[in-house]
């Protein structure tokens, strides 16, 4: 795969509850669900708050700055995909660390990458004949870099 | 709670088989499965006419070799005429269709439930790699992810290698666990293997030959990976009322464990340094009065290594954090060690029973039939059994009668 290259991927069902976020990237910024009545933040995407119970639930912006919490350097090729090795992580979102994502830490060398790392959002744009996606994908945070601490 | 309550403690295993067991035996999955099956209603001294309760796991469900038959398949085969039956995958663990068994039993649904969880991975695994196991995995285009998968999938990550992985990494980032200690959970499985003549891989492992292994997903190796197989495992799960004469000394059902008390995700759960089993061992302790310095021999779940130290921390073998040197240089759960551990070679080197072969494995110490690998205490009298891992986990403590 050549660099810059977009990789295959198996894209995710854009149901009527999650579409919000598989399209949010489509103007570069990441969303969640949010109860707009306590202000909890929720994923994957429920039709209710699980702390109240509202139905008043909107895809609500966030930085898209995020902390690695933990990250595991895929050698195996289970399937076609990025080129090989490369870095499935979960993150933690700034706005509510208990909200996480599995993703790929992308633009650095997956020995880089390290629990505690900051990255922030960069979309990864798929088209599509069944509905276009943009898969948030974590870089390095230049405006945090060197934040927490490795090698612990 | 009354300990008339903890109704699980009115079931014991009377009976348990297996079929042939083989990396790739290309045989009728049903054929092993109903092979098991009589296995251990034979192991039991019963007639198949006795059987009148039927659980399994996971039910003709998943991927190609996941399921080797379903209830309705063994039900039909056998003829049976059952008061309870039971099937599915959300439950605890594997062993939740063993531990449903022994609450129908407990609660007079049934006297003789028949237990089965039957594989045939190892054939439909081919000469390929192993494959994604989820639903969607195998990288065919037009497929969508749904499901949990709809939140892994779309970033390469269709194996609960990588999932559990992570929990892996978070473990050696908190408490400092390493791949020298890691290697000791597939590094015993190896050296008991040796002794189970139905077990997968005999041949000696090093640390060198672990440590120089193709890396699949850090911190995991092959090694710390489980081997796909052909095999069924059941059990006769019977009311101790009804398996006082029978052939084999019972092994009673002490507690069980079956508690999931954080979200049920793979990424969400609150603590990726512990598992569901977190939940489930401390659910198990409450029911009993025995402690986890009681244990003879611990079965404990490796469908990837890593999963073997979650356990022992889960259960209370050892403190939290502290697996990792608890496990070092392995003498202390070697057969002759303080807690012998996966006593048949596990599922890493034993073959990918999925669970059952765990509590195979505690009823086979508990009767003192291990020949060979026969833990070094003389007669033990509490194993416990595990399976599971991520966010589908159950324990059962067992003891002699």
């Amino acid at each position: 795969m050549a660099e810059g290259e977009v990789p295959f991927r198996i894209l995710p069902a854009l149901s009527e509850r999650s579409g919000f976020f598989w399209r949010s990237g489509r103007d570069g910024v990441l969303r969640f669900l949010r109860c707009t009545d306590c202000g909890a933040w929720l994923h994957p995407p429920l039709p209710l708050c699980p702390v109240d119970h509202s139905k008043n639930l909107a895809p609500t912006p966030v930085s898209g700055r995020a902390t690695v919490h933990t990250f595991s350097i895929n050698h195996q090729p289970w399937m076609p995909g990025p080129e090989l090795p490369y870095t499935v992580a979960i993150v933690d979102i700034e706005e509510d660390p208990s909200v996480r994502l599995t993703t790929n830490i992308v633009g650095c060398s997956p020995d880089d990458v390290y629990i505690g790392m900051p990255v922030r959002v960069v979309f990864e744009h798929h088209e599509a004949d069944d509905g276009e996606v943009w898969l948030p994908m974590f870089e390095p945070d230049p405006d945090r870099a060197g934040d927490g601490e490795r090698g612990q | 709670m009354n300990a008339s309550d903890i109704i699980e403690r009115r079931a014991c295993v009377s009976g348990i088989g297996q079929s042939e067991i083989g990396r790739r035996l290309d045989a009728d999955p049903l054929t092993l499965t109903l092979d098991g099956c009589l296995a251990a209603i034979e192991d039991a001294g019963l007639r198949v006419g006795d059987i009148d309760g039927l659980s399994t796991y996971p039910g003709a469900f998943g991927p190609s070799g996941f399921s080797g038959a379903g209830a309705v398949d063994v039900h039909d085969a056998l003829r049976l005429e059952l008061g309870w039956h039971d099937s599915g995958i959300e439950t605890s663990g594997q062993l939740g269709s063993v531990i449903k068994a022994c609450l129908a039993v407990g609660a007079g649904l049934a006297r003789h439930v028949l237990c089965f969880r039957s594989v045939w991975e190892g054939s439909a695994q081919g000469s390929k790699g192993r494959a994604g196991i989820m639903p969607g995995g195998d990288g065919k285009k037009g497929v969508r992810a749904s499901g949990f998968t709809e939140w892994t999938l779309p970033f390469s990550a269709p194996s609960a290698a990588v999932w559990i992985a992570m929990f892996a990494q978070r473990h050696f980032h908190e408490y400092g666990t390493t791949r020298e200690q890691l290697a000791q959970i597939a590094l015993n499985a190896r050296k008991n293997a040796a002794l189970n003549p139905n077990a997968i891989y005999s041949e000696p492992m090093s640390m060198d030959d672990y440590l120089s292994a193709r890396l699949i997903s850090t911190p995991f190796c092959l090694f710390d990976c489980d081997v796909p197989c052909d095999g069924a495992t059941a059990f006769v799960i019977s009311h101790v009322d009804a398996a006082r004469d029978l052939r084999q000394p019972p092994v009673r059902v002490e507690a069980v464990g079956t508690a999931l008390r954080g979200r049920p995700s793979w990424d969400q759960f609150d603590d990726l340094s512990t598992m569901a089993n977190r939940d489930a061992g401390a659910h198990l302790w409450s029911r009993t009065d025995l402690k986890p310095s009681d244990v003879d021999c611990a079965q404990l779940y490796d469908g990837f290594s890593f999963i073997t130290l979650s356990w022992l921390e889960a259960l209370q073998l050892v403190p939290i954090g502290e697996s990792g040197p608890f496990v070092e240089g392995g003498h202390r759960i070697a057969r002759d060690g303080e807690l012998p551990l996966n006593t048949h070679g596990g599922q890493l080197s034993a073959g990918r029973l999925h669970g059952y072969g765990f509590l195979h494995e505690a009823v086979v110490q508990l009767r003192g039939q291990g020949g060979a690998r026969q833990i070094a205490k003389a007669n033990p009298q509490v194993a416990i059994a595990a399976a599971g891992g991520g966010n589908t986990c159950g324990c059962m403590l067992l003891t002699r009668d």
